[in-house]
């Protein structure tokens, strides 16, 4: 707050000072000019006379995308349930590589910080910034198309994720637990197994539970490259340009969504 | 606890069984041995499912090998023209799609925090936040590459798409949770709706606003490298073609300023977070 002094000597409040004014609404301009200039950019770069028919565009797509073909349900429920495998199994992989190493990673947990926490970080960053779907386009080329590249690519991708939330929690737990524990001179695994591990057991369900949610819907789509689930149909609908069949792809892929989100959301809501 | 039992030396199975054990997370222990019979059957099932065929994934070993050689050493250069221009390309949807993105969501927040909008407008709103967030930014991609055409417009317009959801929701959230006592404050002096907005809400969600803001722009480069690969422009539109034209050392090149252009992203939206927080 700063006060300002009016010319017949009454104090004027005011928000901030005339300097820090001037700060802000620069700051303002700089952020408006610098997407301007994006868009610019992005402009040049567009095609502007397939935009302006794009709701003439998008009135015929949805003209051919209804009436949903609901007779090709019949021939997605083996690829749905494809999907919810390729999710679960690739979280479970990721919980059996993701957990050790962020007992490796945490500060409080790890056996040195040089040698093994640094290049740890380096795993769990890497995995975390290449998204599942390019880790499928990798897996396929070197697996052949299939559930396994899927798999593979979840867990790759879920890996870092689990590891990064989980090591976050290990290193908030309550150390005078840990302090409890070891004073009663238990081993290091003791240590672990009775004063770290219950502290970040709901967490851990929790990330699990989280981090299973949004692989049933990028599971949904790894199949555009061949990694197999409901994708695969999809993606062989969009080519043959029945929209119909990908209207009832939509539908059930909104349906599995909604369910996998409600239940990871009454299971969190039951842990913590 | 005396010496004797300290030095006993025959385990003493009755006193182990009697002794204290940490309680399990799941406290029913019907539920919890249900669950965990469920989850192997389960296992079983799921596995059994993956069709794996073995030779072609030996054959696969061997061409990994090659495949992985061929990343290296991965070449910046030959493609180097290419690789700018997807990256400005991704750094520009990143931008323009994360302001426009702020922009809309924030009527959107607005209409779904249920202490500041009525009913109606309480689910509508609600609604396009469900939409926004159900479905994977790539099938968002192919309808706007349908409408749009190719390019990176598609792209913008489908991360601008997903960032209403993302950020309606959680700003909507933390309406919701404001303390009601400064709003009724601002009310109480004769302040209209659009001044309770500005000194009574804006105040208390302004540091979480703008710490999500960071985050998604954070996001939103990393969805930008793959929304290529259905034709939204971007960086994973280099990656594609490289990948199609078996120039595996340019996408080696690709991945690694994906990598590091994340890693810098992530580490200034982690810094403004803790900054504002």
């Amino acid at each position: 707050m700063a006060i300002l002094t009016r010319a017949d000597g009454t104090p004027d409040w005011r928000r901030r000072t005339p300097r820090a004014d001037l700060l802000v609404w620069s700051g303002w301009f700089a952020a408006i000019a610098l997407a301007v200039a994006c868009f610019q950019f992005i402009s040049e770069r567009t095609i502007w006379d397939f935009v302006w028919d794009a709701p003439a565009q998008g009135a015929d797509l949805v003209s051919r995308m209804f009436p949903p073909r609901w007779s090709y349900a019949n021939q997605l429920w083996k690829p749905l349930w494809d999907t919810i495998n390729i999710a679960t199994i690739g979280t479970g992989l990721a919980v059996l590589i993701g957990v050790p190493l962020a007992f490796l990673a945490a500060h409080n947990t790890t056996p040195s910080l040089l040698l093994v926490r640094a290049p740890v970080l380096f795993i769990i960053v890497a995995s975390r910034s290449i998204n599942s779907l390019i880790w499928a386009l990798i897996l396929v080329i070197i697996l052949g198309p299939g559930m396994l590249a899927g798999i593979l690519a979840i867990a790759l991708r879920s890996v870092g994720f689990i590891a990064k939330l989980l090591y976050e929690a290990i290193e908030e737990i309550d150390a005078t637990q840990v302090e409890a524990v070891s004073a009663t001179g238990a081993s290091r695994a003791q240590v672990l197994g009775w004063a770290v591990v219950p502290q970040v057991m709901p967490a851990f369900a929790g990330i699990t539970v989280f981090r299973w949610d949004i692989n049933i819907r990028e599971a949904t789509v790894l199949g555009l490259v061949g990694a197999g689930g409901i994708g695969m149909q999809m993606q062989a609908s969009i080519n043959v340009l029945a929209w119909p069949q990908v209207t009832m792809i939509f539908i059930l892929i909104l349906g599995t969504v909604l369910v996998s989100e409600w239940l990871s959301a009454r299971v969190r809501h039951g842990i913590i | 606890m005396n010496a004797a039992t300290l030095d006993a030396p025959d385990f003493d199975a009755k006193a182990a069984a009697r002794a204290w054990r940490p309680p399990p997370l799941i406290a029913s222990a019907w539920l919890r041995y249900a669950i965990y019979l469920g989850a192997l059957v389960y296992a079983v099932i799921a596995i059994g499912t993956i069709e794996v065929n073995w030779t072609r994934a030996a054959e696969g070993l061997e061409r990994a090998g090659r495949f992985l050689g061929g990343f290296f050493p991965p070449d910046f250069t030959s493609k180097g023209d290419d690789i700018l221009e997807g990256l400005l390309e991704s750094l520009t949807m990143t931008v323009v799609a994360t302001a426009l993105g702020l922009i809309l969501s924030i009527p959107v927040a607005l209409g779904a925090s249920r202490n500041l909008a009525p009913l109606p407008v309480y689910l509508a709103c609600r609604a396009i936040i469900a939409v926004s967030r159900t479905f994977q930014e790539i099938i968002i991609a192919i309808v706007f590459v349908a409408m749009l055409g190719f390019g990176p417009l598609a792209g913008t317009m489908t991360l601008a798409f997903a960032t209403i959801g993302f950020m309606a929701k959680l700003i909507a959230e933390d309406i919701e949770d404001i303390e009601a006592a400064q709003a009724e404050a601002v009310r109480a002096t004769g302040g209209s709706w659009f001044q309770l907005l500005a000194w009574g809400v804006l105040p208390q969600v302004k540091p979480r606003l703008i710490g999500l803001s960071a985050y998604r722009l954070d996001i939103n480069f990393r969805e930008s490298a793959v929304l290529g690969l259905v034709g939204a422009g971007g960086i994973g539109d280099t990656l594609n073609t490289s990948f199609d034209r078996y120039e595996f050392d340019t996408a080696a090149a690709v991945l690694i300023v994906i990598i590091v252009i994340v890693l810098a992203c992530e580490y200034s939206s982690g810094w403004i977070r803790r900054k504002v927080q």
